[in-house]
């Protein structure tokens, strides 16, 4: 394997800087990569033609020394749920499949004006209704850690390919825990930023009250370089928050000595205990806890007493937004459409709906449908949505005695592909621990911890701040990193097994 | 035990615009019927008077100029149509035949 591959962005980004590297070097190492491993792992869906193109663009501009972005020239992948004008989007689905935009998403654009280079679109389950990629329309992603176990979901793909070196960074987006659980189970790093923090223009809508875009990369700092890129006010996202963000890199720099860990209040989460979890996720969480704590950091028990209802709200709003949302694929304006000889708009349309629409997307509109109809709607949506309050007055309390919550980011390793893919409600557990924070619109970072002793896959922990407060979350991650790092002699992922032969 | 029975999902179904075969019908019925069970525990702590949180970070009059923004052309309107003539989308009849 090129050592161009096993570069950070923030390292790759310095080598273009300095000209040790050309774009168009770093490109093509990664779109190798893409062609030696990604028949095994399955990441992309779709691989950019042009990507050497738009490499050598941003060498040219560097040579004729104009001023460029941090990540000029560092290779992006992206995730299929967000549009592209030159690369189909799909967002996992059959129905809009070869779907082309006519306008790129918000944080493409933002991407693409930094100099980032995008290599292709990520696989993942369709609209993001999962936690395995195995409901994508075009198979599963297989984890880099060991191919016969899933790579998370729904953005297993930009998670994998970070994972297996196919790109330095990617972007996710996450509704209850779609960035920060693929980056628990492939070792790697995922944020979820404070609801707002990042537009959703462009993003295909799951659950618009919930859906929040974000990084995805293989160390704290390289998200943080990210975050910057994508974050701040969009005009075109009437959510988008009008904050002026602080530069989460230099806050990723800054946790990265250590200094934040001294007198640092972190909270567990009383209600979450050992019992719900997978014992080398307990011990992993357990262990970064304690080194934290020999660091200088204070572990304090919270409470949390409305967080064992987070799922059941979830799977409550989560469909009827969903539900609402794809209404729009009605076999008219986009998209697939069915033939149905005689048949009428509506015909065709359910037909369309029925033929395009996989059995997880069909579980959830008829579960959202269901929700939101008469009689029911107090009952069911309503109540979730008290939830949602008790759960934000659960997070408010804890916040008030500490600085930082931690959690295990998922209750289990990878499982293996097909395990739960028949039993729902098993599937929807998986984010036990990420929903609460999409819930109450907070920020929620997941790094690595460790690996389970007795399956040797990893395990991430998952920080979650107070609304606004990111950049806490990225010198929280980053000083945590800094001391495993060390004490495992260098990255988690330089333990994953050997893909595509030669490395 | 819910009250999701095979003849609500086919109604809903009909109001969700998706034409489920019946074996699609039985299996989502069940499945409806365990997940349903699982999430009416809400009821138990929506007490009334707690109140509702439909979006995490609340703003209001959220307002741009009342100026054109960025528009699409009727050809980018157009371009990912199914079917299209006369610079419209085609559909096919709107009515049935004993409409």
């Amino acid at each position: 394997m090129s050592d161009i591959l096993k570069l950070t962005a923030a390292d790759l980004s310095e080598k273009l800087r300095s000209g040790e590297l050309s774009s168009v070097e770093a490109t093509q190492a990664h779109l190798d990569r893409i062609a030696a491993v990604d028949g095994d792992v399955h990441a992309f869906l779709h691989v950019s033609d042009h990507a050497v193109e738009v490499a050598a663009d941003i060498d040219r501009r560097r040579a004729a020394g104009e001023e460029l972005g941090e990540l000029a020239g560092v290779p992006l992948a992206i995730k299929d749920v967000l549009v592209t004008t030159d690369m189909p989007s799909t967002s996992g689905s059959k129905i809009l499949e070869g779907y082309m935009s006519p306008y790129d998403a918000t944080v493409v654009a933002r991407s693409r004006a930094a100099g980032l280079v995008p290599l292709g679109k990520t696989n993942m389950d369709e609209f993001a209704m999962g936690s395995s990629t195995e409901h994508s329309a075009y198979g599963p992603t297989h984890n880099p850690w060991d191919l016969d176990r899933i790579p998370g979901g729904s953005g297993g793909g930009s998670a994998a390919a970070v994972a297996a070196f196919e790109a330095p960074l990617a972007l996710g987006s996450d509704t209850g825990g779609s960035i920060r659980q693929p980056a628990h189970v492939t070792g790697t790093v995922g944020m979820k930023p404070t609801y707002g923090g990042v537009s959703r223009y462009g993003a295909i809508a799951l659950a618009s009250s919930l859906d929040q875009v974000g990084p995805v990369s293989r160390t704290v700092l390289d998200s943080a370089l990210l975050h910057d890129v994508i974050g701040g006010h969009d005009p075109h996202d009437a959510t988008s928050l009008t904050d002026e963000w602080p530069s989460f890199a230099a806050a990723a720099r800054e946790g990265a000595t250590g200094d934040v860990l001294k007198g640092l209040k972190v909270g567990v989460i009383r209600e979450l205990d050992d019992s719900g979890f997978q014992a080398g996720v307990s011990e992993s969480f357990r262990a970064s806890l304690a080194a934290m704590e020999a660091a200088g950091a204070e572990i304090v028990e919270v409470s949390a007493p409305h967080f064992e209802y987070g799922v059941a709200a979830y799977y409550l709003i989560l469909p009827a937004e969903a539900s609402s949302n794809l209404a729009k694929f009605d076999s008219v304006r986009f998209g697939m459409r069915v033939n149905v000889p005689g048949g009428t708009v509506e015909d065709v349309m359910a037909a369309t709906r029925d033929a395009g629409f996989g059995d997880e997307v069909k579980r959830r509109v008829i579960l959202g449908t269901y929700a939101l109809s008469a009689g029911y709607y107090d009952a069911y949506y309503g109540s979730a949505q008290k939830v949602r309050t008790l759960i934000q007055r659960d997070f408010d309390e804890a916040f008030a005695q500490v600085d930082v919550i931690a959690t295990p980011s998922a209750p289990t390793t990878a499982f293996r592909l097909g395990e739960k893919l028949d039993d729902p409600i098993q599937m929807y557990l998986n984010d036990v621990t990420t929903i609460p924070v999409n819930l109450a619109g907070v920020p929620g970072i997941s790094i690595p911890s460790g690996l389970a002793a007795e399956d040797g896959l990893p395990v991430g922990i998952q920080f979650v701040a107070p609304a606004r407060e990111d950049a806490r979350l990225y010198r929280v991650g980053a000083a945590l990193e800094a001391l495993l790092v060390d004490s495992w002699g260098g990255p988690l992922l330089d333990r994953a097994p050997i893909l595509g032969g030669a490395r | 035990m819910s009250e999701i029975t095979p003849d609500l999902v086919r109604h809903l179904g009909v109001l969700a615009r998706i034409q489920l075969s019946d074996e699609e019908v039985e299996r989502l019925t069940g499945q409806l019927d365990a997940i349903v069970d699982n999430i009416a525990k809400v009821s138990e702590v929506a007490t009334p008077e707690v109140a509702a949180t439909s979006h995490p970070i609340p703003l209001s009059n959220v307002f741009r100029p009342d100026v054109p923004g960025d528009m699409l052309s009727l050809d980018e309107v157009l371009q990912n149509a199914p079917d299209a003539a006369d610079g419209r989308f085609r559909v096919t009849a709107i009515l049935g035949e004993e409409q």
